[in-house]
């Protein structure tokens, strides 16, 4: 009878850690608390300031995540991980959500079961090299000590880049972009590679970021997206289409100043299904009316986010290049809300 | 008094499971493999069923698939063309290296320090317990990032050496670069190459290296079967013939006239481009490692023969002094053979943590088995699962060898009784 009860317990306990990883939204919802993982220190896409407030243009997509499901952009677990713990780190369900400057590739896709939910930034690889060195082309850099961070599809960008166009290097291999930052800055290596608004970000933090320059061959495609596990679809569409609602905000002039006002008085029936207005939307994927309302508030729209973080208003000065919407010659493109 | 054979007449009842002492071990014991059993049971059940929510499943298929990334340091023939499982190779030996450089110098300086400590002389023993202390004490994390944070910003970048009248220059007669990347020492050069031979898989020998070691091996024997007929001479005569020269000529003469025959001599790193070529570079990963793992095993290595010497009474060396033996001859046959059988047993452990700290090595990112099948190789094909099983099987595939040839060499000295 005890061995019963026993065997029981187990075939209970196993199925309800098998079934556990299945519906992340309840889970969530449970927990009170959004587990995002992040870049442990990347200025501009996700880093603490000095108070341990983490801040960023991923971190905002966690927070309007937040903000959509659980009702308070504040309720996030921020969990640094690096390059090589990201992927292990979200389908052992020790975060949600990954959002953390990471490449959409075919691989990643399909053998390792994630799904991502849309790209949050068009970036393309490239390389950085101290100005004095008076190297002005990557194809200069034939024997070159490369900074590399280990377990990135950069790293096998850069073994593909330097084999394709028959020259040599020595990597050194680092863990974070921290350590990469150290390195490079000893002299330990001529030149940096990551992703040019990595880069950018990583210079903007210099003392002297003028000595620096970053070299004009993009040798790379690297559209980042924020990722779910596979297997969870209405997950992965909460977090689709919170980005897609980012994205189609600035398309459609909803910011954080004006949303309460729009809410109210605007006539169009895209913005009004956006806002909850009219249709009800969030009861598709299991939210309320106001879901995309408060995503927008929490740190505004996509422009908005794109500016006070990473634009050109700031220490990183990227341009909005491919990263602008498609109206504007850019590649953002929000699929429509309907 | 009157013996009951027990259980004769006695009906068999459950509750003699327990209080019966015939059957009683033999219950727990079968609870507690039930209860082993079930434990395994539930986690590979719970293992294969999270997989199966994750759609994923348990092959080492992916060994065999393109690895594309670089690995800096290598001891055999490697290219991002081939496959993660020679990338796992690589990093294997990549790991077997740094175990084996950091126990041969581990040995060597933990064996110096744990006599220093021993040492009459008050201030050199003090010394030697500060090292000690200070190295087993923090932990070899924090020593690794030291010493390489040091390495990365007290050493130049090559440029130092570039120009008339540069910064920093080699050391060594011109042979040696510190740079903050690797050190540059030279390489062997010969002016009449014999050539390689292929063993397969892409990894060649020179032929060279396979004619001097056929000739220091071969020296070794002559010089202990040299050894063995002025043993025997002595045995018979009393009288023991002068052996050195003839020794050290075995050992050195035939190792001579090949480096006359190759032509070997040595090539100095240049600095070319951005770099020193023409030599060797030994990355600062592996230096770094090495110095590291060697600081802080040395450290309890020092205890560990500290403890083997003072293990052996003090009456055996008032007892060789007695006999008329010199400091060293009783120090070499009178307490080392003695201390050996202390010393031994718990080198084994240092040996196997070195070679299991060793991978630490991803701190300076040197491509050891976890930086390459546990770190790029599981991280490019999410094979997190398989990658780890992997590498807990050849590590501990690795430990067990290393055990077993030190339990040989301790059957070896160990105390012959008769």
């Amino acid at each position: 009878m005890k061995r019963t009860v026993f065997w029981g317990a187990l075939a209970v306990t196993a199925m309800t850690a098998g079934a556990a990883a299945a519906d992340t939204l309840s889970e969530v919802k449970n927990r009170g608390e959004l587990n995002c993982g992040v870049n442990p220190g990347l200025v501009g896409f996700a880093a603490p300031d000095a108070n341990g407030n983490w801040a960023g243009f991923d971190v905002d997509l966690c927070k309007a995540v937040a903000a959509a499901v659980l009702g308070d952009p504040g309720k996030v677990k921020y969990v640094p991980l690096t390059g090589q713990t990201r992927f292990t780190g979200l389908s052992s369900g020790e975060v949600d959500l990954l959002a953390r400057n990471s490449t959409w590739s075919f691989s990643r896709d399909t053998d390792l079961k994630l799904d991502f939910a849309g790209v949050n930034y068009y970036d393309g690889q490239g390389f950085m090299v101290r100005k004095d060195l008076g190297v002005t082309s990557t194809k200069e850099l034939d024997g070159a000590t490369i900074c590399i961070q280990t377990g990135t599809t950069t790293e096998l960008n850069l073994a593909d880049y330097f084999k394709a166009n028959g020259m040599e290097y020595q990597p050194v291999n680092i863990d974070s972009n921290a350590e990469g930052e150290q390195q490079y800055m000893a002299g330990a290596c001529d030149a940096y590679t990551t992703d040019i608004s990595g880069l950018a970000a990583t210079r903007a933090a210099f003392a002297d970021p003028e000595n620096h320059v970053i070299l004009p061959e993009v040798i790379s495609k690297e559209p980042l997206a924020p990722a779910v596990r596979h297997g969870d679809n209405n997950w992965g569409d909460i977090v689709r289409w919170t980005l897609n609602a980012l994205i189609a905000a600035e398309e459609y002039g909803i910011t954080s100043k004006n949303i309460e006002e729009l809410a109210k008085s605007s006539e169009n029936p895209e913005v009004q299904r956006i806002l909850g207005v009219t249709d009800d939307l969030g009861a598709m994927i299991g939210l309320d009316k106001e879901w995309a309302k408060r995503a927008i508030q929490a740190s505004g729209n996509y422009g908005e986010i794109f500016a006070a973080n990473v634009g050109e208003q700031t220490p990183i000065g990227l341009a909005r290049g491919l990263n602008a919407q498609w109206t504007q010659g850019g590649l953002l493109y929000a699929q429509p809300f309907r | 008094m009157t013996e009951v054979p027990l259980g004769a007449e006695q009906p068999f009842r459950l509750s003699m499971l327990v209080y019966d002492r015939r059957y009683r071990s033999m219950t727990f014991q079968v609870i507690v493999f039930i209860l082993v059993m079930a434990l395994g049971w539930w986690l590979v059940n719970n293992t294969i069923r999270n997989l199966a929510a994750l759609g994923k499943d348990f092959n080492f298929g992916f060994l065999f698939q393109r690895a594309g990334y670089d690995i800096p340091q290598r001891l055999i023939p490697y290219s991002s063309d081939d496959t993660h499982l020679r990338a796992t190779i690589v990093g294997l030996l990549n790991t077997i290296l740094i175990s084996f450089m950091g126990c041969i110098a581990a040995t060597i300086l933990g064996v110096a320090i744990g006599i220093a400590r021993l040492s009459n002389n008050w201030l050199f023993a003090r010394l030697m317990a500060i090292y000690v202390e200070v190295f087993r004490n923090i932990p070899l994390l924090l020593w690794i990032l030291i010493i390489y944070a040091i390495f990365t910003d007290v050493l130049p970048p090559p440029n130092a050496y570039r120009g008339d009248d540069p910064q920093w220059s080699m050391i060594f007669f011109d042979q040696v670069a510190l740079t903050n990347r690797y050190t540059a020492v030279p390489a062997f050069g010969m002016s009449n190459d014999p050539g390689t031979i292929d063993l397969g898989a892409r990894i060649t020998v020179n032929l060279a290296l396979i004619a001097f070691l056929v000739v220091i091996i071969g020296g070794w024997i002559a010089r202990r079967a040299i050894l063995a007929r002025a043993q025997a001479i002595q045995d018979r005569t009393g009288h023991r013939p002068v052996t050195w020269w003839i020794n050290l000529a075995v050992m050195t003469v035939p190792s001579v006239l090949l480096i006359w025959y190759f032509g070997l001599h040595l090539l100095a790193p240049e600095l070319k481009g951005f770099n020193f070529s023409g030599g060797n570079n030994l990355n600062n990963a592996l230096v770094v490692l090495w110095l590291a793992l060697t600081l802080y095993t040395g450290a309890f290595i020092a205890e560990i023969v500290r403890g083997g010497v003072l293990a052996v009474s003090k009456g055996q060396t008032e007892a060789a002094f007695a006999l008329g033996l010199r400091p060293k001859a009783t120090m070499n046959l009178v307490i080392l053979p003695q201390a050996l059988r202390v010393i031994i047993p718990p080198l084994i452990s240092q040996y196997l943590n070195l070679t299991k700290n060793s991978s630490l090595a991803i701190a300076v990112g040197y491509m050891d088995l976890r930086g390459t099948l546990g770190g790029t190789t599981q991280n490019q094909t999410g094979r997190e699962l398989e990658s780890i099983v992997l590498m807990m099987l050849i590590y501990l595939a690795l430990s067990l060898i290393i055990s077993a040839g030190m339990n040989a060499f301790n059957r070896s000295v160990r105390l012959k009784e008769r």
